[in-house]
């Protein structure tokens, strides 16, 4: 009975623990999306605390019409897509030549990849900056193959040693079926390594949707910035309507919080991918 | 023939890598040694990039103590209490599933959004935190967050709680992975909870922690973006060495930025091989080496 009374204490204390660090992580995000909801008159009269009297949406029609949202949105959903593509094509491409293929002096060349996920390079994005200055590339273009960059190496590391576990004898029978390498890539190995490449696309989906620093160095046109860029425009433009603020943060978090909340494994597979590495 | 058809696989990315890491690693070096934007204009100087950003720039040892602050609120705050939460699901729950969820959500939102998030709650006009408190009852915990004293404490705080779910799930699958048999045998043996935890968990987690430790350095002497969100620099009271050298590439001095982080990756190198190494000889004392 006493060890039995201790042990549900015990329980009680440790989730009222967890639960008060859980609701601190939450509350935050819980308080914007209420925020964003309110009229200003309202939101400075009980500062977000209350549930919305009459909810308007009207906070979020002026973030993407005149705070331009709208655009950010779009270039951010086009920059993730096709850095992301690109990357998925490259790096599967890369890892399974690398796990798969002979050719001279592939393995100091998968060292070289290696290396560069273990070198921190803290002022990474100067040269990279001043070199796509040098080659007229300051746009669209340049940015996304930059990006194709910075994923490209954990990618081909992760599909590679995924590739390194899967039994070669599929692409055997492939190939005594007369497919060519290529093919095999395509039609056998393509869909085996579906579940890494599920984590590839999520991480570097999210590496370029939040990425910051280049995108500011780079775009200054309201026409090409991506969303955190946008973000930090609005609010250097507007700290007078926080309620417009909030609906524009709440614009740029829902996305990624409702494809977490659906994809939680890849998320945190993808995110703690780097940790591995070491 | 065979073979140059298979270089093939790998040229696109090693093209990609080529261009946009090799080269640029490598021109980080020529421009710290180079005077002017880095565009148009250019010229050599020498070591003076070097001399002026160790001897003369005093903000530069500034922007240090303030990466180094908040890495240390980072590697003591955060990864404790990182720790403890983790110990607590693993204890508490069977999979922790719901609490990883929440802790996650976090490291998922990108700083910018977690910047201007948190500077919306706590600057202070109108001072959305301070009314919180006041309404719970605890108005004289009431600060100016982000006013001259406070703001470096607060930056480590916010960049903390940004970053704890990631240290968390690293530790709790580290701690999934301890086989229950161990503290089985250690109960059957007379051990109890303390002496379970100090001569299993802490030795078996040791590499994990390790990893940890070294990862939460790297990331938070080079954070930025939530930085810049939350503060602006503060007027140099929450300058980081990655803003100073954003801030001088936009000034066009790309000698100096690049002087800058040569220093800094260098700086980190050393502190993560440091680690690495320490870690390694207490593992060896420890007599649970598995490498």
């Amino acid at each position: 009975m006493y060890y039995r009374v201790k042990k549900i204490i015990t329980l009680i204390i440790l989730h009222t623990f967890l639960l008060s660090i859980a609701l601190s992580c939450i509350f935050p995000l819980l308080w914007m999306v209420n925020a964003s909801f309110k009229h200003e008159t309202e939101f400075r009269s009980d500062y977000g605390l209350k549930l919305a009297q009459n909810p308007t949406i009207e906070n979020y029609k002026s973030a993407i019409i005149e705070g331009k949202l709208g655009f950010y949105f779009l270039n951010s959903v086009w920059y993730t897509f096709i850095t992301v593509l690109l990357i998925v094509v490259i790096s599967s491409l890369a890892a399974y030549g690398f796990s798969r293929l002979e050719f001279p002096g592939k393995n100091i060349i998968f060292f070289m990849f290696l290396a560069a996920m273990m070198i921190p390079l803290p002022a990474g994005f100067v040269p990279v900056y001043i070199l796509l200055n040098k080659l007229h590339l300051v746009n669209r273009i340049g940015y996304v193959f930059a990006m194709t960059n910075m994923g490209l190496s954990l990618s081909i590391y992760l599909l590679k040693t995924f590739f390194d576990q899967l039994p070669r004898d599929m692409e055997d029978a492939a190939r005594i079926d007369g497919c060519n390498r290529l093919q095999i890539w395509w039609n056998v190995a393509l869909p085996l390594i579906a579940p890494a490449l599920a984590v590839v696309i999520i991480f570097n989906a999210l590496t370029v949707w939040n990425e910051f620093v280049l995108a500011s160095l780079m775009f200054t046109e309201d026409k090409l910035m991506p969303l955190q860029v946008g973000l930090m425009e609005v609010y250097n433009r507007n700290i007078i309507a926080h309620t417009r603020i909030m609906a524009s943060l709440t614009i740029a978090a829902l996305p990624i919080i409702l494809l977490y909340l659906k994809m939680q494994k890849q998320f945190i597979k993808g995110l703690t991918a780097g940790a591995v590495v070491g | 023939m065979d073979k140059a058809k298979n270089f093939g696989f790998i040229l696109p990315a090693l093209l990609i890598f080529s261009i946009f890491y090799i080269y640029p690693f490598i021109y980080t070096f020529v421009l710290s040694f180079q005077r002017g934007d880095g565009i148009y204009t250019s010229e050599w100087v020498g070591l003076a990039n070097f001399k002026e950003v160790l001897y003369y720039d005093k903000n530069w040892g500034r922007a240090l103590y303030n990466g180094a602050f908040i890495t240390f609120w980072a590697l003591t705050f955060q990864n404790l209490l990182a720790f403890a939460l983790a110990l607590g699901v693993d204890k508490a729950t069977r999979t922790g599933k719901i609490y990883r969820v929440v802790f996650f959500i976090l490291p998922v939102l990108s700083e910018i959004i977690i910047g201007l998030l948190i500077r919306e709650i706590i600057i202070s006009d109108p001072g959305i935190l301070n009314q919180w408190l006041s309404r719970i009852g605890l108005g004289f915990a009431a600060r100016d967050w982000l006013g001259s004293g406070l703001v470096l404490l607060t930056t480590s705080l916010v960049h903390c709680w940004k970053g704890f779910g990631w240290a968390f799930v690293i530790i709790l699958a580290g701690l999934q992975t301890i086989p229950e048999q161990l503290y089985e045998a250690a109960r059957i043996d007379g051990a109890n909870a303390w002496q379970q935890f100090c001569r299993i968990t802490i030795p078996l987690l040791m590499p994990v922690i390790a990893m940890v430790l070294v990862l939460t350095i790297l990331g938070t002497m080079q954070a930025f973006a939530m930085i810049l969100a939350l503060t602006r620099g503060a007027g140099g009271l929450t300058e980081v060495p990655v803003m100073k050298i954003y801030n001088h590439l936009r000034g066009n001095q790309v000698g100096l930025a690049c002087a800058e982080g040569v220093i800094l990756g260098i700086i980190l190198i050393a502190v993560s091989f440091t680690m690495l190494h320490i870690s390694k000889q207490v593992r060896k004392r420890w007599g649970v080496v598995s490498n």
